[in-house]
C-alpha cells in the first residue's frame, strides 16, 4: 500500500468525522440519538473524535421504552458522566400515561414500535433539527437506501421513493420550519467494521455483548432474556445459559447467542466466522419481510 | 484476521437495466465471495420458490423497497457491502431505467471505478454508451466492461473480440484512461470469482482478481494543497485555552506542520503549527483524512475559507462554466435563484447561459434546444454573488463539484462538474 493512502476503516472514520462536523456546522440544533448499544457507542466515539480537544457539542438523547437491561443504562449513565454531555430521556411511558401511545397486547407484546410516539414527541418538544443514530446501511434492505442526511416531513415521516440525490461530499440541510433531519454518519460501515473499530480504538461496550451466564428461556429460535416485562408460558422453561448479545434493543425483544466469547478479540471471530445476520434475533424484524421499511416510513430511528 | 485493519477501500458502481443481469453479477460476487449470511440466502430460496423458478435466483439478494420488490425494478441507488481478504468494497447499485441518470450520477460522484455490463448477444448498445459517457463526464478513474451472458453466444472468444473491438473504437471519444475487459457469465459464475473452464483462450484476470488489485492509490489528488474549513474548534476549557484549531477534511494534496500556508480569500499567511487528532498530534495529513490544524499566528478563518499554498491556488471565479445535470422533475427556469453549495462554502447562484444540452447516448452537443428536463446534461454559465475558490473537476472532484437547491422545495435539482 502506497503511504498516502489510507486503511478502509481510516477512511470510513474520516468520512464519518467529516458528517458530524457537517452536522454541527449546518444545524441549530443537533443531538445524538443514545441507545446503549454499539453502533451508537461508535457514533459517539467519532463525535469526540470529531471536535476534541472541545467536548462533544451535542447532547445524547435516550428513548427510554421502560424495559431496558439495567447493564446499558449503567453504562449510559456513566458515559455521559464521562463525556461530560448533556442527557435527555423520552419516555415511551410517559407517552403511554398521557394516552399519546398504546401499549401492545399479546405474548410477544413490545413497546418497539410505540417508541417512534416518544422519539418524534422528544425530538418536537426540544427542537431538534437533526437527530443523528448509529443506523448503517448493512443491517437491512431499507437502510441500504438512506442517505447520510435524511429528510423527515413535518410528521416525521420518511418517503424513501422522494429522497434528495446525494452525491460527493455536498450535504443538503436545507428544511422548512418544523422538518428535521435523521443523520447517519457511520452509515458505509459494516457490522465487522464496527467490531474492528472498537478492538483497534478500545472503545468501552456494556458488558451484555460478552459472553455471560444468564437466565433464559426458549422462544421463537433465540434464548430470550427472562426479566418482569415478558409473560412466561407454562411450556416454557427457564435455564441458565452462557450467552451473548450481538445486538441491543429492549429486554423484551434481544435475544441472545449461545458463546462463549468473553473478550473482543474472541467476539471479532465469531462476528468473522457467523452465518446469520446480527439482526436475526430482533423480534420487532421477524414481524414481516417489510417491518422495518414500514416503521421507518412512520418516523422510527 | 489480522490483515482485516489493513484492508484498502474501493467503491464501484454498477449499473444496467433489468435484462442484462446486474442483479445476478452483483448476487454472485456477494454469494462466491461468502459475503451472504445463511438467513438472507434462506429468504431468497424462499422468494424464488414462491415465484416458481427452478433455482434459488440470487439477484433477489439485491430486492430493496416494498414496491420494488412487487415491480421488480430497482428504484434508487442502494449500497451494498462485501469484503475479501484483500479489499472492503462498497457497491452503489443504481438502476438503468427509470431515473437512470440522476441515480447513476450519484452512484459514480463518490465512485472509483464502473462496472458497466454489454449483453454478449446485443455488443456496445445504447444504454452501453450512455453509461460510459456518464462514467467519463463523473471522472470515475477505473472502467471495467463486462461481457456478459457468455454462456449465451458458446463462450466464443470471436464474439468477444468484436465486442471489446466496438467498445475500444467508441471509447477513444471518451475521457477515461483506465478500461479493462472482462468475459463473464454472471449466471454460471464464470470469470466472476472463479476462473472459467470454458473459456480457455481468455488469459486476463477475473473480475474479482481486478476489483482485489486495480491500483487505487493514485485516484485522490496528493499534490494540490486545499483544506477547506469546515467549523472552528475553541474548547475554552482552563487546559486548552488559547487552542483555535480549524476542522476539515483534506480535499488534495498533503500538508505537514512547519509548511507555509496561505488563507483564502482573505489572504492572510502563516504556517502550520500542528495537525491534530484524539489520538495525539501526527506529522502529515492527505486526502481524505479529517483532521484539525492549529496555526502560528493568530488570524481570522472560519467555516468556507480555504487553506492553500501561495504557490499553487485555485481560481477565485464567480462566472463559473459547469457541465450541470438536472435532478428535477421541475427544469431551470430563467433569472431564477439558487442557493449553490461548493466544499463547505454556500452562494446565490443564476444559471446566465445554457449553451448546449449533451447527448448522453451519442455525445452531440445540441445548441438549438434548450429546453433543459430531468436526467438531462448540459454546459451552463452560472453567475455567483461570491467567488468560488474552485479546481477543474478534471484536476480535483472534491473542489470542482458543484450542488444547485431550490430556495422554495429545498430540493437538490442539479449536479455540476467545473470545467
Amino acid at each position: 500500500m502506497s503511504s498516502y493512502n489510507l486503511t478502509h476503516i481510516k477512511e470510513l472514520e474520516a468520512e464519518s468525522i467529516y458528517v458530524i462536523r457537517e452536522v454541527f456546522a449546518q444545524f441549530e440544533n443537533p443531538a445524538i440519538l443514545f441507545s446503549g448499544g454499539k453502533d451508537s457507542i461508535v457514533l459517539t466515539h467519532l463525535a469526540r473524535k470529531a471536535f476534541h480537544p472541545a467536548k462533544v457539542p451535542f447532547p445524547l438523547v435516550h428513548i427510554d421504552t421502560g424495559h431496558n437491561f439495567p447493564e446499558t443504562m449503567k453504562f449510559r449513565d456513566d458515559l455521559v458522566e464521562k463525556l461530560g454531555a448533556r442527557l435527555i430521556v423520552g419516555s415511551v411511558q410517559n407517552s403511554i400515561d398521557n394516552g399519546m401511545a398504546a401499549e401492545e397486547k399479546g405474548r410477544n407484546a413490545n413497546r418497539n414500535a410505540i417508541q417512534t410516539v416518544t422519539l418524534l414527541d422528544t425530538i418536537a418538544e426540544n427542537k431538534f433539527d437533526a437527530c443523528m443514530g448509529g443506523a448503517r446501511r448493512d443491517e437491512e434492505k431499507a437502510r441500504a437506501k438512506e442517505r447520510f442526511f435524511s429528510h423527515r416531513d413535518e410528521f416525521g415521516q420518511w418517503d424513501p421513493k422522494n429522497q434528495r440525490p446525494e452525491l460527493w461530499n455536498l450535504f443538503n440541510a436545507k428544511h422548512h420550519h418544523g422538518e428535521h433531519f435523521r443523520v447517519f454518519p457511520i452509515s458505509n460501515w459494516t457490522e465487522m467494521d464496527i467490531w474492528q473499530y472498537i478492538l483497534s480504538e478500545k472503545i468501552d461496550i456494556p458488558s451484555l455483548y460478552f459472553a455471560h451466564e444468564r437466565e433464559v428461556i426458549r422462544r421463537s429460535d433465540t434464548w430470550l432474556p427472562v426479566s418482569d416485562f415478558i409473560q412466561i408460558q407454562d411450556n416454557e422453561e427457564i435455564v441458565t445459559k452462557k450467552i451473548r448479545f450481538r445486538t441491543l434493543g429492549d429486554i423484551t425483544i434481544t435475544g441472545g447467542d449461545e458463546s462463549d466469547a468473553d473478550t473482543l478479540k474472541k467476539i471479532v471471530e465469531e462476528v468473522a466466522s457467523a452465518r446469520q445476520t446480527e439482526r436475526g434475533n430482533r423480534e420487532d424484524d421477524k414481524r414481516s419481510e417489510t417491518s422495518m421499511e414500514d416503521r421507518k416510513k412512520e418516523g422510527y430511528f | 484476521m489480522s490483515g482485516y485493519l489493513d484492508m484498502e477501500l474501493l467503491r464501484f458502481t454498477t449499473a444496467g437495466s433489468v435484462d442484462d443481469g446486474k442483479s445476478t453479477l452483483i448476487g454472485r460476487l456477494l454469494y462466491d465471495s461468502k459475503s451472504i449470511f445463511e438467513d438472507q440466502l434462506e429468504q431468497v430460496k424462499q422468494s424464488s420458490e414462491r415465484k416458481g423458478l427452478e433455482g434459488t435466483d440470487l439477484a433477489l439478494l439485491t430486492d430493496g423497497l416494498k414496491d420494488e420488490r412487487e415491480q421488480g425494478i430497482t428504484i434508487d441507488v442502494a449500497y451494498r457491502y462485501f469484503a475479501t481478504p484483500k479489499r472492503k468494497f462498497i457497491i452503489a447499485d443504481t438502476p438503468g431505467h427509470i431515473q437512470y441518470t440522476r441515480n447513476m450520477v450519484t452512484g459514480a460522484s463518490t465512485a472509483n471505478l464502473a462496472l458497466i455490463l454489454v449483453d454478449a448477444r446485443h455488443g456496445v448498445v445504447e444504454q452501453t454508451r450512455r453509461h460510459s459517457i456518464i462514467a467519463s463526464l463523473l471522472q470515475i478513474p477505473h472502467l471495467v466492461v463486462c461481457i456478459n451472458k457468455m454462456d449465451l453466444v458458446d463462450h466464443s472468444q470471436e464474439a468477444y473480440d468484436t465486442i471489446v473491438a466496438d467498445y475500444e473504437d467508441f471509447a477513444s471519444k471518451l475521457d477515461v484512461k483506465d478500461v479493462r475487459f472482462v468475459p463473464i457469465s454472471a449466471l454460471n459464475g464464470d470469470n466472476v470469482v472463479n476462473r472459467s473452464t470454458t473459456m480457455d483462450w481468455y488469459e486476463g484476470s477475473t473480475l474479482m482478481y481486478t476489483l482485489e488489485h486495480i491500483h487505487i492509490g493514485s485516484d485522490h489528488n496528493h499534490i494540490d494543497c486545499r483544506f477547506p474549513v469546515q467549523t472552528v474548534i475553541r474548547p475554552k476549557t482552563d487546559a486548552f485555552h488559547d487552542f483555535r484549531g480549524y476542522a476539515g477534511r483534506i480535499a488534495g494534496g498533503v500538508f505537514k506542520p512547519g509548511d507555509d500556508i496561505l488563507v483564502l480569500p482573505s489572504g492572510f499567511t502563516s504556517k502550520i503549527k500542528s495537525i491534530e487528532t484524539l489520538d495525539g498530534p501526527i506529522d502529515e495529513a492527505f486526502a481524505p483524512m479529517s483532521v484539525t490544524m492549529t496555526l502560528e499566528d493568530d488570524v481570522d478563518v472560519g467555516r468556507g475559507d480555504m487553506l492553500v499554498r501561495a504557490n499553487n491556488q485555485p481560481k477565485q471565479i464567480q462566472d463559473v462554466d459547469v457541465m450541470l445535470c438536472w435532478l428535477n422533475s421541475d427544469g431551470p427556469k430563467p433569472r431564477m435563484k439558487y442557493t449553490l453549495k461548493h466544499t463547505t462554502s454556500e452562494v446565490k447562484t443564476i444559471i446566465r447561459e445554457i449553451r448546449y444540452k449533451l447527448d448522453v447516448n451519442t455525445l452531440h452537443r445540441n445548441e438549438a434546444d434548450k429546453e433543459v428536463g430531468m436526467n438531462e446534461i448540459c454546459r451552463v454559465k452560472l453567475r455567483t454573488t461570491k467567488p468560488l475558490l474552485a479546481d477543474s473537476y478534471r484536476k480535483n472532484r472534491n473542489t470542482g463539484s458543484v450542488i444547485l437547491i431550490d430556495e422554495g422545495t429545498n430540493e437538490t435539482v442539479a449536479a455540476g462538474m467545473i470545467i
